[in-house]
């Protein structure tokens, strides 16, 4: 297995064993999370927008490998603001890091990024396109939660038509033989070229607008935000935003080894009763993503 | 409209390539592609000709020119149903349909108004890749969004 030097920009960059090899090495960090294995590495974490999670658990996972970050948390204090290219922008920054983190909000900008870098990029979201960190993480989750990726059976909620998490959860998950159910307005439904990855996968997808019906047949229940900046119409937006609302009393009928998964930031999707159920897990999820990012780092810098 | 007067106006050609069966709507499109207003060739072309297999039809000849596979089969995505004859000395040396390429370098925009490609200088690139019921789609290398044939605009 080798992924010395190789970007990562799309989860299906991956194969199956890769992704296996990922979440090995995370288990290894979750066990000894502080390894000094990254002294004299630079990392550059560029986010040229705002990101909480991502940005900060990348820094962190590059802080307990004992590596050190450059980079910036906005364009606005970045030479980007004086029109600095992307090209010219990642060529600067690949002379001062051996691995480049990239959040960036146009779509195919990661793609772009890597072909002109000398230096590796993890892609960590481009718009609206990819986000293989957050898909890695999740399946971390999973495999954590369930003892295996194998055959379970996922209840994806909400916002299914512009949730890139989903969308890419779906094609990794593919690898794996899962069942599919998905519950969404009529407006933000599953687009048919997932449906397409699903039929070729010769898997089984469900669809439902009533979430009661579907908790009862979950392994994982993958909850989402709806997302207003994804919306070209705010009109549209106001009607469907509080379609769901995950409350306490209806994980009763859920299986005993259910658990609750959501990206985050969540905003009123899941109700704060929740949080005190032990099916919810969406905490221990983002914390899951310093252990699997510190194994990606590794891996594409050859330490491991 | 009649067989006889399409002969009387598109004259034989000693060397060069025969473009024929054009959709008659994208005549002038296929032209464009092919940036025959730069050549110094002669070049003939008629549009809303009869044709045996088609309503009406387009036809552009080039004298003493010869296209290279990867440029010519670009006018597919406009006009998949155009024949290429290849001709030396009046007489006919190749005769085929154009093929779909698998790739589509820099003539196409993608439709995606948040695509990078839209924002930065960087060549667009799509792949051709055909949906479950046949149609042909460009998948963008970039952003990774799909397009129809409908949505599709030349740079």
């Amino acid at each position: 297995m080798n992924l010395k030097n190789r970007s990562l920009i799309s989860i299906t960059d991956y194969s199956k064993e890769e992704i296996l090899h990922i979440l090995d090495l995370a288990e290894g960090f979750e066990k000894d999370q502080r390894q000094q294995i990254l002294n004299k590495y630079v990392v550059a974490s560029l986010f040229f927008e705002p990101s909480t999670r991502t940005r900060l658990s990348f820094e962190s996972a590059v802080q307990y490998l004992g590596g050190s970050i450059v980079g910036f948390a906005s364009a606005d204090t970045s030479s980007v603001k004086k029109g600095e290219s992307l090209k010219d922008t990642i060529l600067t920054v690949s002379n001062y890091s051996d691995l480049i983190v990239m959040r960036n909000p146009l779509d195919g900008s990661a793609r772009y990024a890597s072909e002109v870098s000398p230096v590796p990029i993890i892609n960590a979201g481009d718009g609206a396109n990819q986000h293989p960190t957050q898909c890695l993480l999740d399946l971390y989750s999973i495999r954590k939660t369930q003892g295996a990726l194998e055959n379970i059976d996922i209840v994806m909620v909400g916002d299914l038509k512009y949730g890139r998490t989903v969308h890419s959860l779906v094609q990794a998950l593919s690898l794996f033989g899962a069942s599919f159910h998905f519950v969404s307005p009529e407006s933000l439904k599953m687009p048919s070229s997932v449906k397409t990855w699903i039929k070729n996968a010769k898997l089984e997808y469900y669809q439902y607008t009533d979430l009661s019906e579907a908790i009862p047949k979950a392994d994982i229940l993958y909850m989402t935000r709806v997302q207003g900046e994804r919306f070209p119409d705010p009109l549209e937006y106001e009607k469907v935003k509080n379609a769901y609302i995950l409350e306490n009393s209806m994980l009763d009928k859920a299986k005993d080894n259910m658990k609750v998964l959501h990206p985050l930031p969540r905003v009123n999707e899941i109700k704060e009763d929740v949080d005190h159920n032990p099916k919810a897990y969406y905490f221990q999820q983002a914390k899951n993503g310093v252990y699997v990012r510190q194994a990606l780092i590794a891996a594409i810098l050859g330490l491991k | 409209m009649n067989k006889k007067r399409t002969e009387l106006i598109v004259s034989a050609l000693r060397s060069g390539t025969v473009i024929d069966h054009i959709p008659s709507d994208k005549t002038f499109q296929v032209v464009n592609m092919l940036n025959l207003e730069e050549t110094e060739s002669q070049v003939y072309f008629g549009t809303n000709l009869y044709s045996d297999k088609y309503i009406s039809k387009g036809i552009i000849k080039v004298s003493d020119t010869f296209f290279d596979e990867g440029e010519i089969n670009k006018i597919a995505l406009v006009a998949p149903t155009a024949t290429l004859i290849e001709i030396e000395d009046y007489d006919i040396i190749k005769k085929h349909r154009v093929q779909t390429p698998e790739t589509v370098e820099k003539i196409v925009k993608c439709f995606n108004p948040k695509c990078v490609t839209n924002h930065q200088h960087i060549p667009t690139r799509f792949k051709v890749i055909e949906d479950h019921k046949g149609n042909m789609k460009l998948s963008c290398h970039f952003c990774e969004k799909t397009m129809s044939k409908e949505d599709i605009r030349f740079i």
